[in-house]
């Protein structure tokens, strides 16, 4: 008995070798090879894909301009209490004046002044007007030249601003991102009128789960009649679902446009058939309604192909069952056809909300101010006002909402109840 | 729950076609009586699927009227037919339990929860499952997912069953396990039973009568043994069981029995079925086991067939020979003792009484 359990417990090959060690060594080639054929497109997706947004997360909390390119300042002005309301001594002003003085060189104390600049604005004037005269300062009594200078140097704020942004991370993004801001009683709330983001964020999800309902609605019916249509007219029908697929985005936002306008055709058809005045044409683009029509007919495929895969499973005798043992057609769907289902408008659900909430370019053509999403001022950060550590918090920001809302997508629903055929 | 029910059906000039261009059904007339286990026999395109479906709503028939209990039930839709019904793939609902189907209907009809779970539970312990009822179907072997098919088209108590290729799925051993439980149960509810198969044995063992089908018209319709002994024509006797075919033309008529004249000239008596007069091509059907290689006395017919191939099958012997120009007359010959020693390439005398050759309409 012992004797077995023995052998059971190390098996070896006929050599001595034990068994495990064997098989590993006699699929090292098999797993080599499988490694090297992933590795292009591995190499592929790290170098395009994971590192540039890794990077770009990074520039949420990174801020190591300051010290960089102040690195006199930033450890002089450690000793000076911001909150006792006096400006700080001569020391400090000495450094910046060094520190100027070096940066002046390669340029790079505008680029302090504009990443300052988005803390407290002014800041960029004042380095570039500073850094203009730093170069003719004379030696000794730093204080009074830097206040002749500007005045602003004889504002604490200002100092204030330099030494809370000295450190090289920074929460200050995502404070910003989120409607905050650190004042002397530590992090509030903007005034209601300042908040932005928050607003975005919700009017973002709100849209989103507005879309995907309205995919739903507008889907089922379709992808029902898909799969159990014959399949001559079906292939028909699912050529037509497809066909948005083979036009460009662009184009069909474009045609939403010139149906969707105030002399556009909807509205003109509205109006010649009396239901509308002509005085009071319906505001159907520039605004969310705008937004909801256009980016539900773009997102609509990606709820109807996940539908149809999972209701062509689903075989006709299962009606005919509950028909036989009495239900009504109503009944029969809604107790046996619609839960086999739901597989599929989960899957849907997912693609389509996942979508629409980090959709940009239909948004920011059709949704004028009141529809547009939180990924538009995304790339107003990114693009316009080259504010990037505050697109990167926003972004994160972003991923962190889509990832919660899967988690609990995933907790209450079941991401394995997710069919896509 | 036993005796007086059962519901009755008829069937009346009933025609169907999907496509206005081919009748599927032809001019079907049928009379199913309270408490029968009337099957529905032929090959598949034959239209017995689609009389069930009619039978069921859920095909309309595109002329004739179908009679539930003596009322018309063209105009009735499926679910108000109180049909019970059992598909080819169970058709259980993947996403309930066991349970939950069987309740299914109960539920439809808005019965009480207590009086639901009773049902429930006597319609398992009906079909040997008390145990399964939380299981999902998917959980169950294929003979158990038929099981629960049966239990949930009799659970509501219905009239009629009806059961479309039940046992196609199962293997061979669990199909005739299920025949025999499904006829206990339809001996022990007394309900009536119309039940659609290819496969002859299903038909012969369960039925109380089977119409065979074929082309879209019943061939026949007869208890099992009549089927197999009588044949009314050659597709029926070729379909039911295994048959032997010799092709003649009748030479005389004599009240029951015929003469006919094989192709190779020898003479042969037979039993007058499916011939009109002298003068017409026939077609000879013969059982295998009722020839005999020893032809006994009183034997009308006999003639010498050349053995062309001999399978060894344990209780008999399967004999392929070559009679009569047919080279696939096969021969089933008893394993007994002290029997004569057949060999391949030997030329034997075999014979047949005239009342086991049925002369019927010819073939090919």
């Amino acid at each position: 008995m012992s004797d077995t359990d023995q052998t059971m417990a190390v098996l070896t090959t006929q050599d001595g070798v034990p068994l495990k060690v064997s098989i590993r060594r006699a699929l090292r080639a098999q797993k080599i090879r499988a490694l090297l054929l992933v590795a292009p497109l591995f190499l592929f997706i790290l170098l395009s894909f994971v590192a540039p947004i890794a990077d770009m997360l990074f520039r949420s909390v990174e801020n190591d301009i300051v010290p960089n390119t102040l690195p006199q300042t930033v450890v002089a002005i450690e000793l000076w209490d911001e909150n006792s309301g006096e400006l700080p001594g001569e020391d400090v002003y000495a450094a910046l004046a060094a520190d100027l003085q070096v940066a002046t060189k390669s340029k790079t104390h505008t680029r302090v002044g504009s990443r300052l600049n988005y803390e407290k604005p002014g800041t960029s004037s004042l380095f570039r007007k500073t850094g203009r005269r730093v170069n003719k300062f004379e030696d000794g009594n730093y204080k009074e030249q830097f206040l002749k200078a500007d005045k602003k140097w004889g504002d604490v704020e200002y100092w204030q601003v330099i030494k809370r942004f000295s450190s090289p991370l920074t929460g200050g993004y995502f404070l910003a991102a989120s409607d905050a801001e650190r004042t002397a009683d530590g992090v509030q709330l903007k005034a209601e009128d300042e908040r932005i983001y928050l607003l975005l964020f919700g009017r973002t999800l709100m849209l989103s789960i507005t879309i995907t309902a309205s995919c739903i609605l507008l889907g089922y019916p379709i992808a029902w009649l898909l799969a159990s249509l014959p399949l001559r007219s079906s292939n028909l029908l699912m050529i037509l679902v497809l066909l948005p697929f083979w036009t460009s985005l662009l184009v069909r936002t474009s045609a939403w446009k010139v149906l969707l306008q105030q002399q556009g055709v909807i509205n003109d058809t509205l109006v010649w058939l009396g239901i509308v005045g002509d005085e009071s044409r319906l505001a159907l683009i520039n605004n969310q309604t705008g937004t909801i029509i256009a980016m539900t007919h773009i997102l609509l495929p990606f709820m109807i192909l996940p539908l149809f895969s999972v209701m062509k499973t689903i075989s006709p005798t299962y009606m005919r069952a509950a028909k036989s043992m009495g239900a009504t057609d109503w009944y029969a769907f809604w107790r046996v056809y619609f839960p086999q289902t739901i597989p599929g408008i989960g899957a849907g659900s997912i693609l389509v909300f996942i979508l629409s909430i980090g959709y940009y370019i239909t948004p920011e053509l059709v949704g004028g101010t009141s529809g547009i999403f939180i990924s538009n001022r995304i790339a107003y950060h990114i693009s316009s006002s080259l504010n990037w550590g505050l697109a990167a918090a926003l972004g994160v920001m972003l991923l962190v909402l889509v990832m919660t809302l899967y988690w609990l997508y995933d907790r209450i629903v079941g991401i394995d109840n997710v069919k896509l055929g | 729950m036993t005796t007086e029910r059962g519901a009755s059906v008829k069937f009346d000039k009933v025609q169907k076609s999907y496509d206005g261009e081919v009748l599927v059904v032809k001019d079907l007339n049928l009379d199913i009586e309270k408490g029968e286990f009337l099957t529905m026999l032929g090959p598949s395109g034959s239209g017995k699927t689609t009389c069930l479906m009619m039978l069921a709503g859920f095909e309309p028939a595109s002329h004739g009227e179908i009679y539930l209990n003596e009322k018309p039930i063209n105009n009735v839709p499926p679910h108000k037919r109180g049909v019970g019904m059992v598909f080819q793939n169970y058709a259980l609902f993947p996403h309930m339990t066991v349970a939950e189907n069987l309740a299914f209907p109960l539920q439809v009809r808005n019965m009480g929860k207590a009086e639901q779970e009773a049902k429930v539970k006597r319609a398992l312990e009906m079909v040997e499952l008390p145990q399964f009822g939380s299981r999902r179907p998917a959980q169950l072997s294929g003979g158990q997912q038929q099981r629960v098919a049966v239990a949930r088209a009799l659970v509501f108590d219905p009239d009629l069953i009806l059961m479309d290729e039940p046992l196609g799925a199962l293997d061979k051993q669990l199909r005739e396990q299920m025949q025999y439980e499904i006829k206990h149960i339809h001996e022990n509810l007394g309900v009536t039973v119309v039940y659609v198969t290819h496969d002859q044995t299903e038909a012969l063992t369960m039925s109380d009568r089977v119409a065979v089908f074929n082309d879209g018209v019943i061939q026949q319709l007869s208890p099992p043994d009549e089927l197999y002994e009588t044949p009314q024509n050659s597709f029926v006797a070729q379909f039911i069981g295994e048959n032997n075919k010799l092709n003649g033309t009748v030479t005389a008529i004599n009240g029951n029995i015929c003469d006919v004249k094989l192709a190779d000239g020898t003479m042969m008596k037979a039993d007058k079925v499916n011939v009109a007069a002298v003068g017409d091509a026939t077609t000879l059907s013969l059982r295998p086991e009722r020839v005999e290689i020893i032809v006994a006395d009183g034997m009308e017919n006999s003639i010498t067939g050349h053995i062309e191939e001999l399978i060894y099958l344990g209780d008999h012997i399967r004999v392929r020979m070559s009679v009569a120009g047919n080279p696939e007359f096969v021969v089933k010959v008893r394993n007994r003792a002290g029997e004569q020693k057949l060999a391949e390439g030997q030329d034997i005398k075999i014979g047949w009484f005239a009342s086991d050759c049925k002369a019927l309409d010819p073939v090919g």
